[in-house]
C-alpha cells in the first residue's frame, strides 16, 4: 500500500509516494539518494542511521516514513548550513575519530544532538546528581551518551576527544 | 513484512473504534519495538493505527499530590522531567539505563510498557515459540536461556519482560490509565502484565483495542529516596541481566519504616518483591536481614540450564541497592 | 635492496584524505553507487541444517505485484565452476547448513522483495545434522595444512619427558567461542550485467580477488568483469574472500540483464554465510625449571571446519616461535560440521591462540613465583625456533619494558584480590603478542606523470578503513620525492593494476613496496622532469632477505580491570599497548588501528560469543542487541605507543603491518587483569558476570 508524503531534508522539501512499510532511512537512501544515514542493522541496535528529527536524534531505521512526514530532518550532510563542514565534522577529521567511515555520519549527528540534550540539562545514567541544573560533559558522560552508536573499527577513544573538544569550543563561545 | 494499511486516527475514540473494526490491527506509537518486530515478521498486522499524536505528551501534577504521565511522553522527556527527577528518581534512572539516547527520543511511555520480550526464539520465526505460535513449543526451555526467567515462568514460556521503566513504575505502585470502548479505567501496573501460564501469547491483560493513555504515579514520599540498579554485561545499550528498583524509608531507630522493591530480568513481568518487602518492614536494616529477605523472595526460583547465576545476582543487587539507599548513597 | 625510511611524508600524522566525504556521509559505499532502475534481491534461507530441498512453491511470491523473478536451484543458470561448494550457489537441492541460500526473490522494491521471500514455501527432506564441537569427538581429523600454509603439527625434542621432569608444570584447557566479524557495513553487492560485461559494486577487501573468483565461477574472461570499491565499511577478514552473497547477486544479474541488482545482507543474515572465527578448545601444557625457564611447551588445538569446505585456523602457530624451549609440540585437529564455512577474522590463529598461551604464561609465572614480565624475559628466544633464522628485528622485551613504564607496572603486588575501591575489585594484567609479516603475491602499481609535477599513482588496492587512501599517498610522495599534494592516488577498481587482498596486515607493506619499485623505475626511465603521460608499471620486487630473516611484529599489552564483587560486572578503565612494528607510515591512522584492535580484543575478552543452538544448527543471538560488541561506554583510556624500530630487511619502508597485532594480546591482558582482581581464573571466553559470581 502506498501513500503520498512530504518530508523536508537538510532544508529541501520533497514530495514522494512511499510504501507504508518504508522507513525514513530507506526513503532517504533509496528514494532521495541521500546516503549520509547508513544502514548498519536496521533494528535500532547500532545507530548508523541516526538523523535529527525536529532537532532530536533518532534512529531513522525504526521510523516509518508515513508516520513522520512534515517533520524537519537533518542528516550529517546537512549539518553545516553552507554545505561545508560543521565544527563537529572538522573535529572528527582532526582527531581521526573514524576509520571505515560507515558509522561516522551517524556518530556526528548523534554527537550534535547529544550536545543539545546536555545543554538542556538532561541527565544521563552516569550523572551523579540527577537534580543538577547543569551537565558537565566529562569523558564518562560523553561515553555513556554516545553508546547508542556502535563503531566496529572502535574509534571510540578518538570520538570522545573529538566531541569533547567541540563541546569545549562551544562552551567558550 | 506484510503490507499493511497505515492510518492516523483523529482522536482517541476514533483510534479505539478503528481497532474494534479490525481484529488484526494494532496501535503504533514511537515504533521502536513494533517496527523492529514487523521487519522480523514476528508481528503481521493488517492495519497500523498511529496514536503517537493523540495522547498527552506532558507530565502533570495531580490534585492528590501524584503525577500523571501522558502516554505519548517520550522516554527521554520523562527521564529529564524535573518532578520525576526529584520525587521519583528511580524512574529517571530506570529510563536512562535503557536503550540509547536515540531510542529514548522516539520511544513513548505507553509503548515502553507494551514492549515485547527479547527472547531470541520469539524473535526468530524459524524456531518454535508458544508465544508467537501457540502450541509449537518453547525453544528456550532447553535452549540458550541465560537471559530467561527464574520466577513465575511456566513450561510453556520462560521469557522475560525487557522494560526498565516498567520495573520502576511497579516499585512506585503506578496505575495505568486505559481507554476502551466502555470508557476509561485505571489498573494497578501489577495487573497490566501477566505471567505466561497456559497462555504465553498474552503479554498483558489489555483487551484488543484498549489504549493506554497515561500512567499515574501516586504520591509516595519514600520515592524521593529511591534507586534503580541495572546489571548487564556491557556498560551501556544492553538489556538487563537483572535489575532492581527500590525505594526505602528507614526510621531513626534504624528499622525499615517502609520499602518498595521490584525486579527486572527475572520474570515474564516486572516482579514486585512483596515477600521481601513484607519481611523487611519493621526490621533493622542490616546485611543479614536484607539477605534473608532477598532469599525469601527468591526461594521459589526455578532454574534453567544457563540462568542459575541470576539467583545470587538478584540477591546481591537487592542487598547492595537497599544498603546504598539506607546509607544515602 | 635500497632502503628509504626517512622520507618527508612517511611517519607523519596526516589527516585522512577522504575525511570530508566520510564525515558528511557522501563517500560512496557499495550499496550507494548511483544506478538506474535498480532491482532488489532478498534471499530465501534454509530452515534446516542438513538435507535436501524436496519442493519449492513460489507461486504466491511470483504473483505479488513488483516481483520480477524468484530464483531457486530449479531455474538458476549453471555455473561454470562449482568446485568451491561455498560458492556453488543454487546449483543443487542439497542443504549443507542452516541459513544457506535456497532461493532469492528479485523485486522492484526492497519492501516487496523482503515480503515475497517469506511467501516462498520450501519443503525439505531433513537429515539429522551435527554442529557440536567437543573435545571427545571420535571423528576429529588432522588437516593437510593450516590457513596461510602453516603445518598442521610440529614436534621437537621430548615434550613428555621434559614435562615429567619439570620443576613446575601447568596443564590447562582454554576455550574461545565462535565469533562473528560484524563490520558495520553489511556485505553488499550491486551487480550489473550488460551485454556480456559485468560490473560489481562490492563491499570487499580485494577487488581483484572478487574479479578472479567471479570470472572463474561464471566462466567469463577477466577483462569482462569490473569490480569497484572506493570505500568499504570495515571487513576484519570477513570481506577478504567473496562469499555466496556476491555469487547470488551476480546470478540474478545474469538472469535479468541490464537491470542493476542490489543486495545488502541484513545484520541477521551476516551470522550465516560470510565467515566467522571458529570456536577453539586448547590444551596447553608447560614445564619450567627452578629458574623459570621453559623446558616444554605443548599446545593442542581442537576447532571446527565446515563439511562443505575446509578452513583450518592456525591457532597454535605463534606458540611455535613465541618463547624459547627445547621441547615443543603443537597440534591442530578439526571437526567437520554442518555449519557455514569459518574464515578469517582479525588475526586468525594468533588472536585465539595467543589468548590461551598468554593466559597460560600468566598462570605459569605465578607458579614460578616470578613477575610475568620477568618470566617472559627469561624465555625470550634468540632466533626463530621454527626456522632457526634470526629475527629481522624483535623488540618484544623493549615493548614490555616501555609498556610497564607507561602503565605503572612496577611495584605491583601480584596477590590476587588485594586491591579494591569500594565494591570494585581492582587488578592489572599483562600479555605479549606477535604477528607475522606476510607477503602476498600478485601486486602491480603504475606511476603516470600528469604534468606540472603531479603524478597519478594507480593500484587496485582497497581501503577498508585502515587508512590506505592516506598511507599510500604518503608512500607514493616519498617514493617519488614529491609532496603529498602532488599525488593523485587511484585505488578500489579492477581497472587499476592488480593488488593483493587487504588482509594479513600485508596491504601497506606489499602495496607500498610495489609503489616504491614503480617509482624507482619511473625515475630511472623518465628522470626528475618527465613529460605528461610518461608511465611505468612494476610488480612487487623480490626480497631476498626473507630467506635470511624471520619477520614478525610484536606487542605488549597492559590492562586494568575493575570487577564489581556483587555482580561480576567487569569494566576496563585503562589499557596500554606498546608495539614494535618497524616504521609507522602514518602516526595518526596507525594509532587508530592499534586502539581499534585492542578494543576488539576487549570485546573478545568480555562480550563476544555467537551461540549456536545445536538443535537447530544456527546462531540464535544473531543481531547487535544480543551479540555484544563494545560500546563507547565500555572503553576507557587507551594509551598507545610504539618503539623506534629500524628494520632494514623487511621492505623499503621498513614497515611490518599493523592491522592485526593490536587485537592479539589484548584479550589475555584483560583476562589476566580480571584474575588479578578477583582470584577467579576464567579459562573460557568471554568473561561474563555469571562466570565470576560465586
Amino acid at each position: 500500500m502506498e501513500q503520498e508524503i512530504t518530508i523536508k531534508v537538510d532544508g529541501t522539501g520533497h514530495r514522494l509516494t512511499v510504501d507504508t512499510r518504508t522507513t525514513l532511512l530507506d526513503a532517504l537512501r533509496e528514494r532521495l539518494g541521500i546516503t549520509s544515514p547508513k544502514k548498519g542493522c536496521d533494528h535500532g541496535q547500532c545507530g548508523a542511521c541516526t538523523i535529527l528529527l525536529a532537532g532530536r536524534r533518532i534512529n531513522s531505521c525504526l521510523a516509518l516514513a508515513v508516520a513522520f512526514e512534515d517533520e524537519e530532518i537533518v542528516t550529517a550532510e546537512g549539518l553545516a548550513e553552507d554545505g561545508g563542514l560543521h565544527p563537529m565534522h572538522r573535529s572528527f577529521i582532526e582527531h581521526d575519530a573514524f576509520q571505515c567511515g560507515y558509522c561516522t555520519p551517524g556518530q556526528i549527528v548523534s554527537a550534535v544532538g547529544m550536545l543539545e540534550e546536555a545543554s538542556s540539562g538532561w541527565p544521563s545514567s552516569v550523572t551523579a546528581d540527577l537534580d543538577a541544573d547543569e551537565i558537565v560533559l566529562a569523558d564518562e558522560e560523553i561515553r555513556e551518551r554516545m553508546s547508542g552508536n556502535l563503531c566496529r573499527c572502535a574509534a571510540y577513544v578518538n570520538i570522545v576527544s573529538a566531541i569533547s573538544e567541540t563541546a569545549g569550543g562551544e562552551a567558550r563561545r | 513484512m506484510k503490507p499493511y494499511r497505515y492510518q492516523r486516527a483523529r482522536d482517541i475514540p476514533g483510534a479505539i473504534s478503528a481497532l474494534a473494526e479490525e481484529p488484526n490491527a494494532t496501535f503504533l506509537a514511537g515504533g521502536t519495538n513494533l517496527v523492529d518486530l514487523l521487519k522480523l515478521g514476528v508481528m503481521e498486522p493488517e492495519v497500523l493505527v498511529d496514536v503517537r499524536r493523540l495522547t498527552s505528551d506532558s507530565v502533570e501534577e495531580l490534585p492528590d499530590g501524584g503525577v500523571r504521565i501522558g502516554a505519548a511522553v517520550t522516554n527521554s522527556n520523562l527521564a529529564a522531567d524535573r518532578t520525576i527527577r526529584s520525587r521519583y528518581p528511580v524512574l529517571s534512572e530506570a529510563l536512562l539505563s535503557g536503550a540509547s539516547g536515540q531510542l529514548r527520543n522516539l520511544a513513548t511511555t505507553g509503548g515502553n510498557l507494551l514492549q515485547h520480550t527479547r527472547c531470541v526464539y520469539w524473535q526468530d520465526t524459524t524456531t518454535p515459540c508458544n508465544k508467537r505460535e501457540p502450541g509449537s513449543g518453547c525453544s528456550a526451555l532447553e535452549g540458550h536461556n541465560k537471559n530467561h526467567a527464574i520466577l513465575g515462568a511456566s513450561e510453556h514460556c520462560v521469557a522475560t519482560h525487557p522494560s526498565d521503566m516498567a520495573v520502576a513504575m511497579t516499585a512506585l505502585d503506578a496505575f495505568v490509565v486505559v481507554q476502551g470502548r466502555n470508557g476509561e479505567h485505571r489498573i494497578p501496573i501489577e495487573e497490566l502484565h501477566r505471567l505466561p501460564g497456559d497462555e504465553p501469547w498474552r503479554d498483558t491483560t489489555l483487551e484488543h483495542g484498549e489504549l493506554i493513555t497515561a500512567v499515574d504515579l501516586p504520591l509516595l514520599d519514600l520515592a524521593a529516596n529511591s534507586k534503580y540498579r541495572k546489571v548487564r554485561e556491557r556498560a551501556s545499550y544492553a538489556f538487563a541481566l537483572v535489575s532492581v528498583a527500590a525505594a526505602l524509608d528507614v526510621g531513626e531507630d534504624g528499622t525499615v519504616r517502609d520499602v518498595r522493591l521490584a525486579l527486572g530480568g527475572v520474570a515474564h513481568k516486572p516482579w514486585r518483591a512483596t515477600k521481601a518487602e513484607e519481611a523487611l518492614r519493621g526490621e533493622p536494616i542490616n546485611k543479614a536481614n536484607l539477605r534473608a529477605a532477598a532469599d525469601i523472595e527468591l526461594e521459589d526460583a526455578e532454574l534453567l540450564r544457563d540462568n542459575a547465576f541470576k539467583v545470587p545476582l538478584a540477591r546481591n543487587v537487592i542487598v547492595r541497592t537497599l544498603l546504598d539507599l539506607a546509607e544515602g548513597r | 635492496m635500497s632502503i628509504t625510511t626517512t622520507g618527508r611524508a612517511i611517519g607523519r600524522a596526516v589527516d585522512r584524505i577522504e575525511g570530508p566525504q566520510k564525515v558528511t556521509g557522501t563517500a560512496r559505499y557499495a550499496y550507494e553507487h548511483e544506478t538506474e532502475y535498480p532491482l532488489y534481491l532478498y534471499p530465501v534461507q534454509s530452515e534446516i541444517a542438513r538435507g535436501r530441498v524436496a519442493r519449492i512453491d513460489a507461486r504466491s511470491a511470483e504473483a505479488l505485484p513488483g516481483v520480477v523473478i524468484v530464483i531457486t536451484h530449479e531455474n538458476a543458470p549453471q555455473l561454470a565452476d562449482t568446485h568451491d561448494k561455498e560458492l556453488a550457489v543454487l546449483q543443487s537441492d542439497e542443504v549443507a547448513f542452516r541459513g544457506q541460500y535456497v532461493g532469492a526473490v528479485v523485486a522492484e522494491s526492497f519492501e516487496v522483495a523482503r515480503h515475497a521471500a517469506r511467501l516462498v514455501s520450501v519443503v525439505y527432506d531433513e537429515e539429522s545434522h551435527d554442529v557440536g564441537l567437543r573435545a571427545d569427538r571420535v571423528d576429529l581429523y588432522a588437516p593437510d595444512q593450516l590457513n596461510a600454509g602453516f603445518e598442521t603439527d610440529t614436534a621437537e625434542g621430548d615434550v613428555d619427558g621434559a614435562l615429567s621432569s619439570a620443576a613446575v608444570t601447568l596443564d590447562e584447557t582454554y576455550t574461545t567461542p565462535m565469533e562473528h566479524n560484524n563490520p558495520m557495513e553489511p556485505h553488499t553487492t550491486v551487480a550489473v550485467w550488460d551485454e556480456g560485461d559485468l560490473t560489481l559494486y562490492d563491499s570487499t577487501q580485494g577487488v581483484h580477488t572478487v574479479r578472479r573468483t567471479v570470472a572463474r565461477i561464471f566462466g567469463l574472461e577477466r577483462d569482462r568483469v569490473r569490480v569497484v570499491a572506493p570505500h568499504v565499511g570495515g571487513g576484519f577478514g570477513s570481506k577478504g574472500l567473496p562469499h555466496a552473497n556476491t555469487i547470488l547477486t551476480t546470478l540474478a544479474a545474469q538472469m535479468i540483464e541490464g537491470r542493476p541488482i542490489k543486495f545488502a545482507l541484513t545484520r541477521q543474515q551476516m551470522f550465516s554465510g560470510v565467515g566467522y572465527r571458529t570456536p577453539t578448545i586448547q590444551r596447553i601444557r608447560l614445564g619450567a625449571d627452578e629458574e623459570g625457564r621453559l623446558t616444554a611447551i605443548s599446545h593442542d588445538v581442537i576447532e571446527l571446519s565446515a563439511k562443505i569446505k575446509e578452513f583450518a585456523e592456525q591457532t597454535a602457530s605463534a606458540t611455535r616461535t613465541m618463547y624459547a624451549t627445547e621441547n615443543r609440540r603443537t597440534t591442530h585437529r578439526l571437526a567437520a560440521l554442518d555449519l557455514p564455512v569459518p574464515s578469517w577474522m582479525r588475526a586468525p590463529g594468533e588472536a585465539p591462540g595467543m589468548y590461551a598461551l598468554e593466559v597460560a604464561m600468566d598462570e605459569m609465572a605465578e607458579r614460578c613465583d616470578l613477575d610475568p614480565i620477568e618470566f617472559r624475559t627469561r624465555n625470550e628466544p634468540e632466533v626463530d625456533a621454527e626456522t632457526g633464522l634470526p629475527y629481522s628485528s624483535r623488540n618484544l622485551i623493549a615493548c614490555l619494558r616501555e609498556g610497564a613504564e607507561r602503565f605503572g607496572w612496577e611495584g605491583r603486588d601480584p596477590t590476587p584480590r588485594a586491591r579494591r575501591d569500594g565494591r570494585w575489585l581492582i587488578g592489572t594484567g599483562v600479555a605479549a603478542a606477535m604477528y607475522p609479516v606476510y607477503r602476498m603475491p600478485g601486486t602491480r602499481a603504475r606511476v603516470r606523470s600528469l604534468g606540472e609535477g603531479r603524478y597519478a599513482v594507480e593500484i587496485g588496492a582497497v581501503d577498508i578503513g585502515t587508512g590506505t587512501w592516506t598511507a599510500l599517498t604518503q608512500i607514493a610522495a616519498d617514493a617519488l620525492g614529491v609532496g603529498i599534494g602532488a599525488i593523485e592516488l587511484r585505488i578500489g577498481d579492477t581497472n587499476l593494476p592488480s593488488a593483493s587482498v587487504a588482509g594479513g596486515s600485508s596491504g601497506i607493506t606489499v602495496w607500498g613496496s610495489t609503489i616504491f619499485e614503480a617509482a624507482r623505475l619511473f625515475r630511472e626511465r623518465h628522470g626528475e622532469d618527465p613529460s605528461e603521460g610518461d608511465t611505468v608499471e612494476a610488480g612487487t620486487p623480490d626480497n631476498p632477505e626473507t630467506e635470511n630473516y624471520s619477520m614478525s611484529a610484536f606487542g605488549a599489552y597492559f590492562a586494568e580491570a575493575r570487577v564489581d564483587e556483587d555482580t561480576g560486572e567487569v569494566r576496563v578503565p585503562r589499557m596500554t599497548g606498546v608495539f614494535a612494528v618497524g616504521q609507522v607510515i602514518n602516526a595518526q591512522t596507525a594509532r587508530s588501528q592499534f586502539i581499534g584492535g585492542m578494543t576488539m580484543g576487549l570485546g573478545m575478552a568480555l562480550h563476544e560469543e555467537s551461540l549456536v543452538d545445536e538443535r537447530f544448527g544456527h546462531v540464535v543471538n544473531h543481531d547487535f542487541a544480543e551479540y555484544h560488541i563494545p560500546t563507547n561506554a565500555d572503553v576507557g583510556e587507551i594509551d598507545v605507543a610504539w618503539i623506534d624500530e629500524e628494520d632494514p630487511h623487511v621492505n623499503p619502508m621498513g614497515s611490518k603491518g599493523i592491522g592485526e597485532i593490536g587485537i592479539v594480546g589484548s584479550p589475555a591482558a584483560v583476562a589476566n587483569a580480571v584474575y588479578h582482581a578477583t582470584g577467579v581464573r576464567v579459562r573460557d571466553l568471554p568473561i561474563t558476570p555469571d562466570k565470576l559470581l560465586r
